[in-house]
């Protein structure tokens, strides 16, 4: 057929540059985590050879890998939650009919969302210096001691998921911003003809209506969190006592660091399934809940 | 009722969550007008008591801030350009055009979503060695010409154009090619600037790839110039605000000037996945 041959010259263009350079290099992926690919095959591709899953049972008895893994999984655990309950917070706010200059508002509460990571993360590094930083001496005004943010093991991570929160809670904000304006409104005031105090309507109505809205952007956050990366390499370089090496930052080191590209493509493996389990796990909660639609 | 409380309440909280919000950038702006040294003071400064550009020659003059600029402005506006033919074409086809195995491709690009670009960085790496593209433009260019995400993005909003309106202009004998040129570009005018900001804004601020793939410091990014040295000069504040000004600035203003495209596509994007 006629059309069908142009529709595959319009199609055609995209999809090989998808087959190319995603799906290749994602099954190649797989197929080099099972090699000792290094800088020697590298060089030359005669000193490749296949080891199937050593690769695999390597990591898994290297502390460091481990340390990553908790590292991230502490960064996905606090700081999803975290993220999501400034996010739905801003969005009430937002969406309450006492919010007067809501655009400015909302541009001021989404502008983090789109600056550039790197930069924001330099700006951050500073504003949480032990002695000139301004957090410290804000928190200095309400009586706290100065806390050495990227220098003591112990506050590292929890400033990273701050500031990851202070980036990132702009984004769900939006979207469950434009759920909550979908709920109708008369739900609201049948609840309030009820008698149904501001809390009860939030429990009660908001938060069910929203509930499938709230589901997804859950999913997409979580999975968007394992994939830390920057907030460590511009903040603490993986310090201090490697409190802040994640998944991705341990794959970077390992691959383009050291070359070792096939226990890096193992790595990376290993947390898709992560996410890609988490995800499922999800989902199937959502089911069980019935909130899928 | 009684409104007073509540609306204080609301908006006070608004008003200061705004302004946690937008502080580290008022403050990014101000030190970056500082001169050297200025910023380590306690009680910290907010203003700069003799307001300076120095920082900005100097990282001109000597940082090279010039040449990341550009490779910064040449491959966000590059890859915005290139992959808007691509996605757009693609977009279009999976929702209005009739070829074997449409739906099955589409639902598998759908699944592939979930895959973390990371795990192709690897093999994508040696591939594009191997293209002699490593250390290149074209390693950030080639591998962005096509996504998922805008081809999803572009058929959504495809589908809302009337069939009926493609088989009157095919019955006039107009070719595939003028429909799309002629009728369906125009129809889709929002969403391929949306599309457009969503790219430029992502190549402008993407690090993890550029990182990887540009090792020679006469092609780095400004995230990646930016990064690189922040490491080797932790000490000058001021002058890395002026940095951070550079690449910050550029992005928020596209956002400010077409913020109504970016929240549409936003919204659409996720709400429908």
């Amino acid at each position: 057929m006629k059309s069908s041959r142009v529709a595959w010259w319009f199609v055609g263009p995209a999809l090989l540059v998808i087959a190319v350079f995603f799906v290749l290099p994602v099954l190649a992926g797989l197929a080099m985590s099972l090699t000792d690919f290094d800088i020697y095959a590298l060089a030359d591709l005669r000193n490749l050879r296949i080891v199937g899953l050593r690769n695999y049972a390597e990591l898994l008895q290297r502390p460091l890998f481990w340390k990553a893994l908790g590292n991230t999984l502490y960064f996905v655990v606090v700081g999803v939650p975290l993220s999501l309950a400034v996010s739905l917070g801003a969005a009430l706010l937002l969406d309450s009919r006492f919010a007067r200059f809501q655009p400015f508002f909302r541009t001021a509460l989404f502008a983090p969302v789109v600056t550039t990571i790197v930069a924001v993360a330099v700006i951050w590094r500073h504003l949480l210096g032990t002695r000139y930083g301004f957090v410290n001496y804000a928190l200095g005004a309400i009586g706290i001691a100065p806390i050495d943010w990227l220098g003591d093991p112990r506050f590292a991570m929890p400033a990273i998921i701050i500031f990851a929160v202070w980036k990132n809670f702009g984004y769900n904000m939006i979207i469950l911003l434009a759920g909550l304006q979908s709920i109708p409104r008369d739900l609201y005031e049948a609840a309030r003809i009820d008698g149904a105090s501001a809390l009860a309507r939030f429990r009660y109505v908001t938060l069910p209506m929203l509930a499938p809205i709230l589901t997804i952007v859950g999913i997409l956050t979580v999975a968007g969190y394992f994939q830390l990366f920057a907030e460590p390499y511009v903040m603490t370089q993986g310090g201090p006592l490697q409190s802040t090496v994640s998944v991705l930052y341990f794959m970077y080191e390992e691959g383009f660091k050291w070359w070792n590209l096939g226990t890096a493509s193992a790595v990376a493996f290993m947390l898709f399934l992560l996410i890609f389990a988490v995800t499922m796990l999800q989902l199937r909660q959502m089911r069980r809940a019935g909130i899928a639609r | 009722m009684m409104p007073r409380p509540a609306a204080i309440g609301v908006n006070g909280l608004l008003f200061a969550a705004s302004a946690i919000a937008l502080f580290p950038l008022l403050w990014m702006v101000s030190t970056s007008l500082m001169s050297p040294g200025e910023s380590s003071a306690y009680p910290p400064l907010l203003v700069p008591q003799q307001p300076t550009l120095d920082n900005y020659r100097e990282l001109f003059a000597r940082a090279g801030m010039g040449r990341y600029l550009a490779n910064s402005l040449l491959l966000a506006v590059a890859v915005t350009a290139l992959s808007m033919f691509f996605n757009v074409m693609a977009g279009y086809a999976f929702a209005k055009l009739r070829f074997a195995g449409r739906e099955r491709i589409f639902r598998l690009m759908l699944g592939a979503l979930v895959i973390p670009g990371q795990v192709a960085m690897v093999p994508l790496f040696l591939l594009l060695k191997h293209l002699g593209l490593v250390n290149s433009y074209g390693g950030i260019i080639v591998p962005a010409l096509a996504s998922i995400f805008g081809i999803f993005l572009v058929r959504q909003y495809a589908l809302s154009i009337p069939d009926d309106l493609l088989e009157a202009a095919r019955i006039d004998g107009a070719s595939e090619w003028r429909i799309f040129g002629l009728v369906v570009v125009p129809l889709l005018r929002p969403i391929i600037v949306t599309l457009a900001v969503f790219t430029l804004l992502g190549t402008w601020n993407d690090f993890m790839w550029p990182l990887i793939v540009l090792t020679d410091q006469d092609l780095y990014t400004l995230p990646v110039a930016l990064a690189s040295l922040s490491r080797e000069h932790v000490q000058d504040n001021e002058l890395m605000m002026a940095g951070a000004v550079l690449t910050i600035v550029p992005v928020l203003v596209v956002f400010l000037v077409l913020q109504r495209y970016y929240i549409q596509g936003l919204t659409m994007g996720s709400v429908k996945a």
